[in-house]
């Protein structure tokens, strides 16, 4: 690793102002940066660690009934804590990487990453959370920008996600056991005007919605209503561990165990 | 440089740290508490895996000066006070839970943690557990043995293999 300073504010005010200063940048549970800074591909003069701001932790409702999940709240803290109110949001964030990185791991520095076979943004796609930041609501549908690519500015901090609680909703993850990240995941969430279907680990363009299948899923919500559906391979990641064709593939079945294990 | 302080094992101590010191790097090379071992150093093994506030975690993934003021358990401090193995590492011992011993510690950590949790876990629940722990040597099997036979289970039923 390259030299850096740490700062460690205690108010999102105080950590806007520090990543002001010139290569600056945020640091989440560091469960991804750390590995990076490891490997030299990024050489911040200062981190400013989030994990301190009171102000950015916990899980709580909001009065529409919606989930709000401060920025900096571990995989862990929201396994637990969101686990009456969303369930498939709380078991997602129990099976993210194992129990260590829950530990450190936040959704905001997941979400800021946006590695295209993460958990969090097929959640907050399927959900259509908002993201919410030191200046600005984003809705997630305008949010993900392609593979570690997002809305956010130079220096915006996610200080909170906010998630609208679905009827019923499910995460399947084929997992990819050498990275514990998914090879495929595919959440799916029933609401009152519709379904959505949110795909991670699949495109090269990262998460994205499978718009065919929700259309089939809102006139009929059930496995069967996939029969004749079929997503073309153009476009889906390729590498030793599965082909394009075999992870379009895996999108559908995994959509389908979704909708199962929904009315299961 | 920023100076730092935490307990680590129930004792206070401080230190000098620049930023990209590792939690792992002070324990070892400040503290010199080598049982907390780098297999690695990519957050891939848990070789390194420590309690910070009770919290397990990878101390190869962490910054010293993060854990500025916590409390730290690494498994120098596991052992009972007369200096007798733990439960937990003399299940380790009695069950053949470990071979050439580099991931053990992690291990230990990582069982410390789940049975404070869930005191009396399923076969299946320790497996999940162990996720982020890899061994070379033993196959898992009679780790996962160990681990259940230290929550006070009987463990007649879980072949050797
Ligand atoms: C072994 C292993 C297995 C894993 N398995 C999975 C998995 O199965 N599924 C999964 O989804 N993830 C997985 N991860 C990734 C893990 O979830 C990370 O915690 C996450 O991607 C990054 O979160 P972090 O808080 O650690 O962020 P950091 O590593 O600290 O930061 C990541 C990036 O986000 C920025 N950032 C951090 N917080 C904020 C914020 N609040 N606002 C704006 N920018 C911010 C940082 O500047 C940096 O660019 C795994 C990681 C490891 C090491
Ligand atoms: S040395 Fe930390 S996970 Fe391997
Ligand atoms: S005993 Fe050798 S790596 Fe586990």
């Amino acid at each position: 690793m390259y030299a850096f300073e740490i700062e460690r504010p205690s108010t999102i005010a105080d950590a806007v102002n520090a990543l002001k200063g010139e290569d600056a940048q945020a640091l989440g549970g560091g469960q991804t940066l750390i590995p990076t800074l490891k490997q030299r591909l990024a050489a911040p003069s200062v981190l400013v660690s989030l994990t301190g701001i009171g102000e950015m932790q916990g899980v709580c409702q909001a009065d529409d009934g919606a989930v709000c999940i401060g920025g900096a709240t571990t995989h862990a803290t929201v396994a637990k804590e969101a686990a009456a109110h969303y369930p498939a949001l709380a078991d997602l964030a129990s099976h993210i990487g194992d129990p260590a990185v829950r530990n450190r791991g936040t959704i905001g520095g997941s979400l800021a990453n946006n590695d295209p076979a993460a958990c969090y943004p097929a959640a907050a796609l399927g959900s259509g959370a908002t993201i919410i930041t030191n200046n600005r609501q984003i809705a997630a549908d305008d949010y993900f920008e392609g593979m570690f690519s997002t809305a956010l500015d130079e220096g915006e901090v996610i200080t909170e996600v906010r998630f609208p609680v679905p009827q019923t909703a499910n995460y399947q993850k084929f997992l990819q056991p050498a990275s514990r990240f998914a090879l495929v995941g595919v959440f799916v969430a029933q609401y009152a005007d519709g379904v959505r279907v949110a795909v991670t680990g699949a495109s090269e363009e990262g998460v994205f919605r499978w718009s065919e299948a929700e259309a089939a899923l809102s006139a009929n919500f059930s496995a069967s209503a996939l029969d004749g559906l079929s997503l073309p391979a153009d476009g889906m990641i390729g590498d030793l561990h599965g082909s394009p064709s075999y992870r379009a593939h895996l999108v559908k079945v995994m959509t389908g165990r979704a909708v199962a294990a929904c009315q299961g | 440089m920023t100076g730092i302080s935490m307990v680590v094992n129930g004792r206070a101590v401080s230190g000098d740290v620049e930023g990209r010191t590792l939690l792992s790097s002070f324990l070892r090379d400040d503290l010199r508490l080598t049982g907390t071992h780098v297999g690695c150093d990519t957050s891939q093994c848990g070789a390194c895996v420590v309690h910070v506030n009770g919290k397990a975690v990878k101390a190869c993934t962490m910054f010293a000066v993060e854990a500025d003021g916590a409390e730290v358990a690494t498994i120098e401090g596991e052992a009972n006070a007369d200096g007798s193995l733990s439960v937990i590492q003399q299940a380790f011992q009695d069950h053949h839970g470990l071979q050439c011993g580099f991931c053990t510690p992690g291990m230990v950590m990582s069982a410390a943690a789940l049975l404070k949790d869930n005191p009396k876990p399923t076969e299946t629940e320790v497996r999940d557990y162990l996720e982020g722990n890899i061994c070379r040597c033993t196959g898992y099997h009679n780790i996962v043995k160990a681990i259940m036979a230290a929550s006070g289970q009987d463990v007649s039923a879980i072949a050797a293999e």
